[in-house]
């Protein structure tokens, strides 16, 4: 279904103003536009966050932003816990104490509580074929804690646990590929998301709210504080994160490949680096070489991103 | 007094684990999220075929750990579910953060805990320090000495956590393969017998209720997570209240009335064991044993630990002249184990002396024979004779030195 904007303007906000993200957090830009994609479907809608950034920022007690019903279990279990009050919605429809009104139910974890010490809650949740949406904010570090790295920190960025030393340039590895793993896991939906695109990333939540099965979103969010820029950049950011294929947007449903967004003029990393002073290390003459590693892997998962989308 | 039974219960074999199995089949929880651990995967696979041949409505959850076990539990019972899972030692180590959500939360999951010891080194067999160590994570906790009390405490567990003066998650502690996987003699009660005692949940409120929309584990900061924490701590001391009363109404269908502790010989005893669990067996066959032998001996068994039954503890034993605490858990650098220590402080509070010794005994999987309590009530004895205690007053009970 197409996204109306005009309609969405008219939809009542699922989560209030008033909470407490940092200026410029794009954290509930994000969690506005997949609420009012899920909206738009006429879908009611029920939510989870682990512990992070967007946690402690909604859910200041006795106050709450949120307007739909949400939950926070721990840091790494915020799957398993939406998951089984999917499976209870289920129970409770089949014994006939419910009717079924096709709620949606939508996990806002950050990349810490995802990539790392979430993934094996994810993973079996994926597996058991539980229904639920997972929605990864993925500022790339653990910034609620004050930014340290996590698996999705791209390499060489400087975090306070991958800190720029005279002999350490910043993290060493590159990032994981949780979308790849969802895909290796037979996820039935899985994309790769972000703000800017909001029309692509309220599409991709609708197609995951439409698919008999759960799904993975990952939408990059630039996080002002941890990658160091203007608070008035996040969009920007947010852009030249897919203009450069750092974040190509993306979808894999059934296995099937789609290149949602191109690029119509694939810009160097160096353009998306230079504005984050997380990066500002790499432009010494003596880590010109993490600067070419990271141009040689985003030319080479970009080239393998768009065969994978020829052959289907 | 026993009241006449409607009908008459049927008399089975059944191992320990396999009576959790049967009293889960009856109560026919919503949710069940369970991951297999020895000796716990004979309840686990037990209830898995149940669910196979369609004898129970339950969602089985099938997670990859007890960590994902308890979390699934909390937001099962967070939708209003009626949900149950069961695990032991380790496993239950890898809940322990989520122990404590779900009774900050109020979810009142049900869990059998069949008793094992924790590494390192290696080791499969029982001992209680795996609830012990979670004794102060807000969960009820109540301990079976046999068979007929695995199945009779499954049962009442439900309602003693739904209670809305209690809304707590409850463990009932059995000895790992000493009960789990021994058969004993169980009286099952009728299925509908059981399913009238349980009743429906009725949640005060459900995540699920989208008109309502609710906020549930909020960040509480420093202005009111201590009165929440005490609001817990008022709730999980009435279930010193609420165990006795579903007790007694368990005796109504059961004729087994149960009770926070439960003496034995205790009414004109000089030198008494305090013991918890299935030790209980070869204890009570001591009291007998010195009896016999002119010793006036008796026995109280603690039936639930958490919370914990000061007065009724003091009430039993305070006539005595001394006492000896038998832990069966580790309890590495304190003066004593948790019922010694507790107990002690009890005596210390109401302004009573006591005379009072601790042993460890039955560490990973230990048997204690009856002369070896034997052993202990001679040696109260010469306590209550002398008035004193040679020391050291905390002792392991047959170990090599």
């Amino acid at each position: 279904m197409a996204i109306k904007l005009n309609e969405i303007c008219n939809q009542e906000e699922k989560i209030a103003p008033g909470h407490r993200a940092c200026h410029g957090c794009p954290e509930t830009i994000i969690v506005r536009q997949v609420l009012h994609a899920i909206t738009a479907m006429g879908k009611p809608v029920i939510t989870a966050s682990p512990t992070g950034c967007l946690e402690v920022c909604t859910s200041p007690y006795p106050q709450t932003a949120w307007r739909v019903p949400w939950i926070h279990n721990a840091f790494e279990n915020a799957s398993s816990t939406l998951a089984a009050v999917w499976t209870t919605y289920r129970h409770f429809v089949k014994q006939g104490k419910m009717e079924d009104r096709d709620i949606k139910f939508v996990v806002f974890g950050g990349d810490g509580a995802t990539y790392d010490i979430g993934l094996q809650f994810i993973s079996g949740v994926v597996e058991r074929g539980q229904q639920i949406i997972y929605v990864c904010l993925n500022n790339e570090a653990y910034m609620n804690t004050g930014v340290q790295r996590s698996a999705a920190t791209p390499l060489g960025a400087w975090t306070t646990t991958s800190p720029v030393g005279k002999v350490i340039p910043g993290k060493t590895e590159h990032r994981k590929d949780l979308v790849g793993m969802m895909v290796a896991n037979g996820i039935p939906y899985t994309a790769q998301a972000a703000p800017h695109a909001w029309r692509d990333l309220m599409t991709k939540t609708q197609k995951a709210a439409s698919i008999e099965g759960p799904s993975y979103i990952d939408v990059i969010t630039p996080c002002p504080r941890g990658w160091r820029f203007p608070i008035d950049e996040t969009i920007y950011l947010s852009r030249l994160a897919v203009e450069t294929c750092m974040w190509p947007l993306y979808e894999v449903e059934y296995g099937k490949y789609k290149i949602t967004s191109r690029p119509t003029q694939k810009k160097p990393v160096t353009e998306y680096l230079k504005a984050q002073r997380r990066f500002e290390h790499l432009f010494l003459p003596e880590n010109k070489h993490i600067i070419d590693e990271l141009q040689r892997k985003v030319d080479e998962d970009w080239e393998r991103l768009q065969k994978l989308a020829e052959m289907d | 007094m026993v009241e006449a039974m409607v009908k008459k219960p049927l008399i089975k074999a059944l191992e320990g684990d396999k009576a959790v199995a049967e009293a889960m089949r009856q109560i026919n929880p919503d949710v069940v999220a369970a991951y297999p651990i020895t000796p716990q995967t004979e309840i686990v696979m037990e209830f898995a075929e149940l669910v196979a041949e369609g004898l129970v409505d339950t969602e089985y959850i099938r997670v990859e750990s007890e960590h994902a076990a308890m979390s699934s539990c909390i937001g099962a019972t967070s939708a209003g579910a009626r949900a149950m899972t069961a695990t032991c030692g380790p496993g239950l180590a890898l809940m322990w953060e989520t122990l404590w959500v779900a009774s900050g939360l109020r979810c009142p999951i049900v869990m059998a805990v069949v008793n094992r010891s924790f590494s390192a080194p290696l080791n499969i067999l029982t001992d209680q320090t795996d609830m012990m160590g979670s004794r102060d994570s807000g969960w009820v906790q109540i301990y079976a000495e046999n068979h007929q009390e695995v199945y009779d405490n499954a049962i009442q567990a439900v309602r003693i956590a739904e209670h809305p003066d209690v809304m707590l998650p409850i463990m009932c502690g059995h000895a790992g393969f000493v009960l789990g996987h021994t058969l004993g003699r169980v009286e099952v009660l009728p299925d509908e017998v059981v399913r009238k005692f349980v009743g429906e949940y009725k949640p005060l409120y459900s995540i699920l209720d989208i008109e309502h929309p609710k906020t549930i584990g909020a960040y509480d900061h420093w202005d009111y997570f201590f009165e929440h924490r005490r609001q817990l701590f008022e709730a999980i001391n009435n279930a010193l209240r609420v165990i006795p009363e579903i007790g007694q109404e368990y005796g109504k269908i059961s004729g087994r009335y149960y009770r926070l502790v439960e003496p034995y010989r205790l009414d004109d005893a000089e030198v008494a064991i305090l013991i918890i669990g299935s030790g209980a067996g070869a204890c009570r066959e001591a009291v007998d044993e010195m009896r016999q032998k002119g010793v006036k001996a008796g026995m109280l068994k603690v039936r639930c630990f958490r919370p914990f039954p000061a007065d009724e503890i003091v009430k039993a034993l305070k006539h005595t002249k001394a006492v000896a605490a038998m832990d069966r858990c580790e309890c590495f650098g304190a003066e004593g184990g948790p019922l010694f220590i507790e107990t002690c402080s009890a005596f210390f509070n109401r302004g009573l002396p006591m005379k009072m010794v601790d042993y460890f005994y039955g560490l990973g999987g230990r048997d204690t024979v009856p002369a070896e309590f034997c052993d202990i009530f001679r040696e109260l004895s010469k306590i209550a004779e002398t008035g004193e205690i040679k020391p050291p007053i905390v002792r392991y009970l047959a170990v090599r030195e």
